[in-house]
């Protein structure tokens, strides 16, 4: 019951995107269009997940032993980086038409707040291996909705008569704003 | 060979024409995350500069022995060590504007102005027009953070650095000081400002046109030179 709590907080209620502000920048520049804004979501949630697992192992077998915890953003963003590299490999090897369509994003990832944020929060929040597990995996989740909430808005707003001066990232900030402003709803259902 | 441009302009360049925040849109998580009051808005911007100026002295200065295979990984370790100079400082001198940060500062790591400025130009350049660059793209940095954390602070607080501006009629605004208020007022912001932009260049092709109306022939080489 409490990793359900956990991933559905990670996922809606403290929403990485929408009230961490972690990954604002795929989730303006990659908007665009829903059938690249899901696999993005998707690509991201995998290396969440991976991300999880692996910074956990790191931080609780060999920072936190050896007393070298200064040493955790090198080693986070290190691994995190090496990360994205396997996996952008590992596609590449298993499926081509996903490779074509995830290929570009897959740099994009290293810099993206969200993960490295991910790896902060579970050891701020001194979570266990199952609990990271699914709070990688419901950061993931909430990352792939918002994007995709965004991508489908934006395509309806291509029909939209913006003006001149709000076209391009302004409206899309404001957007998010009232996305924002309707997450909120969902503030206090659950304190984890 | 590349026109040259002077030291002063590449530090100018950072504060307007490429602003990293209203004119490249980068750098935006630590942006919206702590402004919510212009202090933390100076304060991170401070930090940022302080990464961003130090590592592009150090990678501008070793540019030729990184390999271009494993450039990107180099610069965010550079970069990664000097977030941990500045969290370590901050958390031993400044324990409450830290603990307000949180996980903001380390996340200077994955700033994508840092490690954009990296690639585009520390690597490209020598350590003293890096340095001005660097300089540059802070400060517009702090510029930004801080009017947005200032307009933030001002409506949702009623305060400016602490300091009570609105009277106590004013009812805050709470939603200023929630995520939502920080994308709207952003947004807000950069609409007004490419207003502005727009105006001014509509009125100067204006004046431009009215003036190719006038005088034919100079008209002509001007357009050539643009």
């Amino acid at each position: 019951m409490e990793l359900i709590l956990i991933f559905i907080s990670a996922a809606i209620v403290n929403n990485f995107v929408l009230a961490y502000f972690l990954g604002i920048c795929p989730f303006i520049g990659v908007s665009n269009k829903l059938s690249s804004a899901f696999p993005m979501g998707l690509a991201t949630t995998f290396v969440m997940l991976l991300t999880a697992i692996v910074t956990w192992l790191i931080y609780h077998l060999i920072l936190v032993p050896y007393d070298v915890v200064y040493l955790q953003y090198v080693s986070f963003i290190l691994v995190v980086a090496s990360l994205v590299q396997f996996v952008e490999m590992f596609i590449k090897k298993v499926s081509q038409p996903l490779y074509r369509a995830l290929g570009i994003f897959l740099p994009l990832i290293t810099t993206n707040c969200a993960i490295l944020g991910l790896a902060l929060f579970i050891v701020l929040k001194d979570y266990s291996f199952i609990q990271a597990v699914f709070y990688g995996l419901g950061a993931g989740a909430g990352f792939t909705l918002a994007i995709s909430i965004m991508a489908g808005i934006r395509e309806e707003l291509e029909l939209a008569n913006v003006p001149k001066s709000f076209q391009g990232a302004p409206i899309t900030l404001i957007v998010a704003g009232l996305l924002a402003l309707a997450f909120m709803g969902f503030a206090g259902m659950i304190s984890v | 060979m590349k026109k040259q441009v002077s030291l002063a302009t590449e530090y100018t360049k950072g504060l307007w024409d490429q602003n990293p925040v209203f004119k490249q849109v980068l750098g935006m998580c630590p942006m919206l995350a702590v402004t919510v009051s212009a202090m933390n808005g100076i304060a991170m911007g401070l930090a940022t500069t302080f990464v961003l100026v130090f590592s592009s002295l150090i990678i501008s200065s070793i540019r030729k022995l990184i390999p271009s295979q494993v450039r990107i990984a180099s610069y965010i370790v550079i970069i990664a060590t000097f977030v941990t100079i500045v969290d370590l400082v901050m958390r031993a001198q400044f324990p409450a504007l830290s603990k307000e940060l949180g996980p903001y500062i380390p996340l200077i790591v994955v700033n994508c102005l840092i490690l954009g400025r990296q690639e585009a130009f520390s690597s490209k350049n020598h350590p003293g027009r890096a340095l001005m660059d660097a300089l540059g793209m802070g400060s517009g940095f702090i510029i930004a953070l801080t009017s947005l954390g200032a307009v933030r602070e001002i409506l949702g607080s009623r305060t400016l650095l602490g300091f009570q501006v609105l009277p106590d009629g004013f009812e805050p605004w709470l939603v200023m000081i929630l995520p939502a208020g920080a994308f709207l007022t952003l947004g807000l912001m950069m609409g007004f400002l490419n207003f502005m932009v727009l105006r001014k260049k509509t009125r100067e092709e204006k004046e431009l046109l009215s003036r190719h109306l006038q005088e034919p022939k100079m008209s002509l080489a001007k357009g050539q030179e643009a």
